[in-house]
């Protein structure tokens, strides 16, 4: 039995090859078109802002004094124009991406880790212990949380602009996990019920071994679709923040602060035009992707 | 189910307190006194101001004080603006909001459970497609990227709308139009989806069984029988709906020059007015607290099976 189980070098017959949850569920992905362009505009999207404030010609906070303010023009590469302080349009957008991505993937990695023990922790103890807890979510989930960020924003400002950034994700993540841990909850106490997972037990695996092997991966899939379908939220949220002030702060820029600056220029509608259209596409697909992923993973459809 | 709104209230009250406490305690621990200015005032002028406002005595007797003072209705002095106290801000806003808002309520409702309802009733096919599209996009449409997308083509290319303002005395449809749309947007996405799935759900019971089967007319039987039970998941929807709305009504305030409450508090938080702010945030917190025990007890009410016997 355990050498079956342990012995990488013994052929796997190929006949007995299972297909896994994932490999049916990349299979349908890939057969729902929105999804899979979702894929590659998100790809492309994180690449841009990954390597994009590096790799273009301007730096983001390079002020030109004599082009304030100009149209999208292909002299000196001014391809978005410039802002009413004479930085090239395109770098602030490319940077504005990055950050807006970055605080939606640290804000959700945050709310995954407080969510996912919450809901496990719940779950697995039950009894009075997961009445507790949950009723806790219950509470705070009555609670307009936007509000407590604006306060603790108001409150806490750090001169330095990165650490204000971690603010603001730790700030957001900590109010946006009630949901997942909902769902944890939910998911590990109907799993650990499962015939399988008795069914694991009883051929002596370790609980260790139950938890990773057989728990994680079922509870894996709602958790990957929450937290595509978090990014944009936790995006609109930063925006949300920079929107009214007390998001990024200059020179740094995210997709929210602008819009913001972009919406006070309508002279010059560039200024509004490529952070709305950045934010509208990542926005777009990230939830098309969301959605596909969750008609992929959704054991229903099994 | 009178015990039950009894109970329900009684929890309400603890996560109140305990929203006020925090707040008030995070404003403390703020950096900087209300009265630090670009001049520095004289100690003594300082001191006393503080006497004044209270903020010289311990904080456990301020937040005593400030609740006293919220017993009575009275959310203390603008930290900003001296001649006016919180009250006299969020009463000049409330009218404006509340317009904008119930607008946009009522839009989200009456558009978005008109296109949940026809795409049940269709389900499966083009007009079920094209709602659930809309549905999707709908939620990638914030009023952030809207309010001054929309401005920007229908106020300033087109022409067609104003871009701002709202003339109370001289009103006009035309200044509600663009703010009031911006804002319902994403809840008329929600609200369709929620509505063809209740819908999809009502017309699978068996009570619309039984009415189909007693030969009642269609229409009778979606808009008499089927949706009334559909209707129970957008009524525990308002809460959480509301929510979205006084948070999409800052932005929308802010873009289209409205002089709500959402404008006052963005102007606030800009200004590190720690009382607007606290203030805002506390009635729009009660607000909700309360409106989303209204909406449990109404469900309650409209729903019999979770009455217990």
């Amino acid at each position: 039995m355990s050498d079956l189980l342990l012995d990488d070098d013994a052929p796997t017959p190929v006949a007995i090859k299972g297909r896994s949850l994932w490999d049916d569920a990349r299979r349908r992905l890939m057969r729902n078109p929105a999804a899979v362009l979702s894929l590659y505009v998100v790809a492309i999207l994180v690449l841009a802002a990954a390597f994009g404030p590096m790799l273009w010609v301007h730096p983001y906070d390079a002020i030109f004094r004599d082009k304030v303010a100009i149209a999208p023009t292909l002299a000196d590469l001014h391809v978005l124009g410039t802002d009413t302080e004479g930085r090239d349009l395109a770098a602030r957008t490319l940077l504005g991406l990055r950050i807006s991505l970055l605080v939606g993937v640290a804000a959700t990695a945050v709310a995954l880790t407080i969510g996912v023990l919450w809901g496990a922790i719940a779950g697995f103890i039950g009894g009075w212990v997961d009445e507790l807890m949950m009723r806790i979510v219950d509470a705070l989930y009555a609670v307009p949380f936007i509000f407590f960020v604006i306060v603790l924003m108001t409150v806490v400002q750090f001169d330095d602009p990165v650490l204000n950034l971690v603010l603001i994700f730790c700030a957001i993540g900590a109010v946006e996990w009630l949901t997942m841990a909902r769902i944890v909850r939910g998911q590990t106490i109907s799993l650990r019920k499962k015939e399988f997972v008795e069914a694991a037990r009883a051929a002596g695996a370790t609980p260790v071994q139950i938890v990773f092997r057989h728990i994680a991966p079922n509870v894996l899939g709602p958790v990957v679709v929450f937290a595509t379908l978090n990014i944009p939220v936790i995006i609109l949220a930063e925006s949300f923040l920079s929107f009214i002030g007390l998001g990024v702060q200059e020179p740094l820029s995210s997709l929210g602060s602008l819009l913001s600056r972009g919406k006070d220029q309508l002279q010059a509608p560039w200024m509004l035009i490529a952070p709305a259209a950045t934010m509208l596409v990542t926005l777009l697909a990230l939830n098309f992707l969301g959605d596909g992923l969750r008609d992929a993973l959704d054991p229903k459809e099994r | 189910m009178f015990a039950l709104a009894v109970r329900r209230f009684l929890f309400a009250i603890p996560t109140l307190l305990a929203i006020i406490a925090s707040a008030f305690v995070l404003m403390h621990l703020a950096p900087g006194g209300p009265f630090d200015q670009e001049r520095q005032l004289p100690r003594e002028i300082e001191q006393r101001l503080n006497a004044e406002y209270g903020l010289d005595l311990p904080i456990g007797q301020q937040l005593l004080n400030y609740m006293g003072g919220l017993l009575q209705g009275d959310l203390g002095p603008s930290m900003k603006y001296k001649d006016k106290d919180v009250l006299d801000i969020i009463a000049e806003g409330a009218p404006t909001s509340a317009l904008l808002g119930l607008s946009a309520m009522a839009l989200a409702l009456v558009i978005g459970g008109g296109l949940g309802i026809m795409a049940a009733l269709r389900r499966n096919r083009a007009q079920d497609y094209a709602v659930m599209a809309i549905a999707i996009a709908g939620v990638c449409l914030p009023p952030l990227v809207v309010g001054p997308l929309a401005q920007l083509v229908f106020g300033v290319e087109l022409g067609w709308l104003p871009t701002g303002g709202l003339y109370r005395d001289q009103f006009g449809l035309a200044y509600l139009i663009m703010p009031a749309a911006t804002l319902s947007l994403p809840l008329i996405a929600i609200v369709s989806r929620l509505m063809r799935a209740s819908m999809i759900e009502a017309l699978r019971s068996n009570s619309i069984r039984t009415a189909r089967a007693k030969g009642l007319p269609e229409a009778q039987v979606i808009w008499r029988h089927a949706l009334p039970i559909a209707m129970l998941p957008i009524v525990s929807y308002a809460g959480p709906a509301l929510a979205g709305v006084m948070a999409g009504s800052f932005v929308v305030e802010t873009v289209f020059q409205l002089p709500g409450i959402g404008k006052q508090f963005v102007t606030a938080a800009q200004q590190r007015d720690y009382t607007v702010i606290m203030g805002v945030v506390l009635v729009y917190s009660f607000l909700i607290i309360a409106l989303n025990l209204a909406a449990d007890l109404m469900y309650r009410v409209l729903d019999p099976r979770t009455r217990t016997p």
